[in-house]
């Protein structure tokens, strides 16, 4: 996190209450408590520590980094608020730092709003703020403003949060799920499905026992790198809800070319293999919060597969498959097993929320 | 993973692929006219699709998807009273996930959620029994769904609220099952099926005995087969051998689970708890004689069609559904009028249209919506599955 001197002009507010309550809502004292306790000691930087109703962001300096914004918002509404390897708050962070990174953004600024059900337990909040403000900071990136609103039982479940990102595309990066074309390499950056295994496995309705963490990660370093040593990369893309075979769909209907992958070459670790065997499910479509796939021309996969690997957040990266001429919109996958199978779109979800 | 690979190795699936291929070629089969095999379980349909299964066979040979996926053969009458129960104030409407979407004939039971009803998801009926417990002030429902496979769970959560005297739960019963289904499909005239793989997990708890009549009297070849895709292909060719030895016996194939006996427990509990019903209506199928079970009188208290008034409506299927034709193999999937058009996963017309398991939304899934693509396919396919 920037570590700018800040000037205050006033003590910051303090709850002494154990739990949230319409009160923390109302706009009044109490409120501003929250508002300090919670989210502005964690947070703690120069362009939130005025309180105006907005941030105020100096072009000139922004403009050092490229010559586009990006711009970007998502919502966070997972269910358990902690599960092994995050919580709510590194997840509302990373997914906005991602979604602005597969566009070949550096991240910078983010907005958080957050609506809270009456009857959470402050020590809660301030952990998952405080989560929030770690994340940013290890990321570089400042939030600057924000937003809290506080709702009757059962309006909400706990807590949900909005983050809207801000960052600069450099000159020259050109992104575009449009953009694959036939020979292109299919790779991604390391195993799939752990996000949604973990949180599934939270929830503990399974009644399941298993140690698989969550891979919810910032992964604008990593592609920053990979931008610069595998130039002509034609796209990336975040695989969370909907997971791998939902972006490759994606990819193969935006760009109208067919695409197959490998099943043999696709990470999976086993203990998510063995959840999924269990349950029924498909680790194609489990989410992932710290995985991209990444679309690049012939030439310069092997460099992008090296700069992946050499990274923390791809050692496990691979090569899954191949952009190809045929039917435009179809992902097919070659089975361990040697038969051929299409990879859809789900209609709907295979469990609810999980991201 | 172990215990999983082994059933799912590549260079044993070559084997048997070129084993079905040298035997096809002995017989001189019609590849205009394709061999019939029917797989009855959805399970089964789910693993040929995920695996790719029907692309590695010779064309000689055809796969018709049964109806073994109970929630595909569910009528849209039974969906309205699950709903109507759900939809009472005092209930906690308990089901598995895959019956949710399952359209009813106002709403599927996802949408009466929505509008408000309690309906909870739960992994097994001893959760909805433990519902039961921590809700004294509330009706907990659990939706008995399945064949055989899960009757024996539904039967001992019954007897498990016996013994503990919960009287806030019952059962909406709705198990089915599979041998009176198969003589309705054996007896159509229309019928070109030549054998059967039988259902496993049914079978492990029926054992292989109430199968016998369709070797004996029908004179068809069934193979009990796994669900592990080079369980798939053995028992193929274990059908075909029969087919080309003149012979039709029922053969297990899926012996590291299914004892010839089935499960004595299991059954005992089952005709403890259960009697066969007069009859039961399938969609797609009609109405069949003593192809489904209710609560015998001494466990009625448990019964949610006594506790509840439920509406109880027939409502037929769709006139442009041929569900019944794609069940017995008449046509594929693909040559139905409505399928992808009118009748699609997102708004399934069709029984079969409806789950995973079900033979349409496999296709339509997995990659039959082009027929004529597919074929050209199958020739690389098999290349690929060679390399």
């Amino acid at each position: 996190m920037n570590m700018l001197p800040i000037h205050r002009t006033r003590q910051l507010g303090k709850i002494h209450v154990p739990t949230v309550t319409l009160a923390h809502g109302g706009g009044g004292k109490a409120m501003k408590d929250l508002i300090d306790d919670v989210f502005v000691s964690a947070f703690d930087n120069a362009a939130l520590a005025p309180l105006e109703d907005q941030a105020r962001l100096d072009l000139a300096s922004l403009a050092l980094h490229g010559d586009r914004l990006a711009f970007t918002t998502d919502s966070f509404v997972v269910h358990p608020l902690l599960f092994p390897g995050g919580d709510i708050g590194k997840l509302a962070i990373c997914g906005t730092i991602n979604d602005l990174a597969v566009g070949g953004a550096m991240p910078l600024y983010m907005a958080c709003a957050v609506i809270v059900e009456e009857g959470l337990p402050i020590d809660l909040m301030r952990k998952i703020a405080l989560s929030m403000a770690r994340t940013a900071q290890d990321a570089g990136v400042q939030i600057v403003t924000g937003d809290t609103k506080v709702v009757e039982r059962g309006a909400c479940d706990k807590l949900f949060i909005t983050t809207t990102g801000v960052g600069v595309i450099r000159k020259g990066v050109e992104l575009g799920t449009h953009l694959a074309q036939p020979d292109d390499i299919v790779l991604v950056n390391g195993v799939l499905g752990d996000h949604g295994a973990a949180v599934l496995t939270a929830r503990g309705d399974m009644a399941l026992d298993a140690a698989i963490e969550s891979d919810c990660a910032p992964l604008h370093d990593l592609i920053e790198k990979l931008l610069v040593a595998a130039p002509g990369i034609r796209c990336l893309r975040d695989a969370t809800r909907g997971g791998l075979a939902t972006v490759l769909n994606e990819i193969a209907d935006a760009s109208q070319v067919a695409i197959e992958i490998k099943e043999t070459q696709t990470p999976i670790r086993e203990d998510v293999r063995g959840f999924c065997e269990i349950l029924g499910l498909d680790p194609l479509y489990l989410a992932n919060e710290g995985k991209i796939v990444v679309v690049a021309p012939p030439e310069s996969s092997d460099n992008a597969l090296a700069v992946l690997r050499a990274h923390p957040l791809g050692s496990s990266a691979s090569v899954i498959g191949t952009i190809c001429k045929g039917e435009a919109g179809r992902v097919t996958m070659l089975t361990a097993f040697g038969g051929k199978r299409i990879v859809d779109m789900l209609v709907g979800e295979q469990l609810p929320r999980i991201c | 993973m172990k215990y999983v690979d082994e059933f799912r190795d590549h260079a044993k699936a070559q084997i048997l692929v070129e084993e079905i291929q040298s035997l096809v070629r002995t017989m001189n089969l019609n590849i205009e006219r394709p061999i019939q095999i029917m797989e009855v379980c959805g399970g089964h349909t789910h693993s040929i699709f995920r695996y790719g299964i029907e692309g590695m066979l010779p064309k000689e040979i055809e796969l018709v998807h049964g109806p073994g996926c109970p929630v595909c053969v569910l009528p849209m009458g039974r969906v309205d009273d699950c709903v109507a129960i759900a939809e009472r104030p005092d209930v906690i409407f308990t089901t598995f996930g895959d019956t949710m979407r399952v359209p009813g004939s106002k709403k599927s039971l996802l949408q009466a959620k929505a509008d408000g009803a309690d309906v909870r998801m739960v992994y097994s009926p001893m959760d909805a029994l433990a519902l039961a417990r921590k809700n004294p002030d509330r009706e907990v429902v659990f939706f008995g769904i399945g064949f055989e496979t899960t009757m024996p769970s539904t039967a001992l959560t019954v007897l498990q609220a016996v013994r503990d005297g919960i009287s806030n739960f019952s059962l909406f019963c709705n198990h089915i099952t599979i041998v009176p289904t198969i003589k309705a499909i054996l007896d159509s005239p229309d019928l070109r099926l030549a054998g059967f793989l039988g259902p496993g997990h049914v079978s492990m708890v029926i054992g292989t005995a109430p199968f016998k009549f369709i070797a004996n009297y029908y004179r068809k070849p069934m193979v009990i087969a796994g669900f592990e895709p080079l369980d798939i292909l053995q028992s193929i060719w274990m059908v075909l051998k029969q087919i080309e030895e003149g012979r039709s016996d029922i053969e297990n194939q899926y012996g590291r689970i299914v004892p010839d006996a089935g499960n004595a427990p299991a059954l005992e509990a089952v005709s403890r708890v259960y009697e066969l019903r007069a009859f039961f209506e399938w969609r797609g199928l009609g109405s069949i004689d003593h192809s489904g079970v209710t609560l015998r009188e001494e466990y009625a208290r448990f019964d949610a069609e006594k506790r509840f008034a439920i509406p109880n409506l027939k409502i037929a299927d769709p006139k442009s559904c041929q569900c019944g034709e794609v069940l017995k193999g008449v046509i594929k999937p693909w040559q139905c009028k409505v399928f992808g058009s009118a009748c699609t996963p997102e708004r399934p017309l069709g029984a079969l249209m409806v789950s995973s398991e079900g033979a349409c939304a496999a296709y339509f899934q997995y990659g039959g919506v082009k027929r004529h693509h597919e074929n050209s396919e199958r020739a690389s396919m098999k290349q690929a599955g060679a390399a």
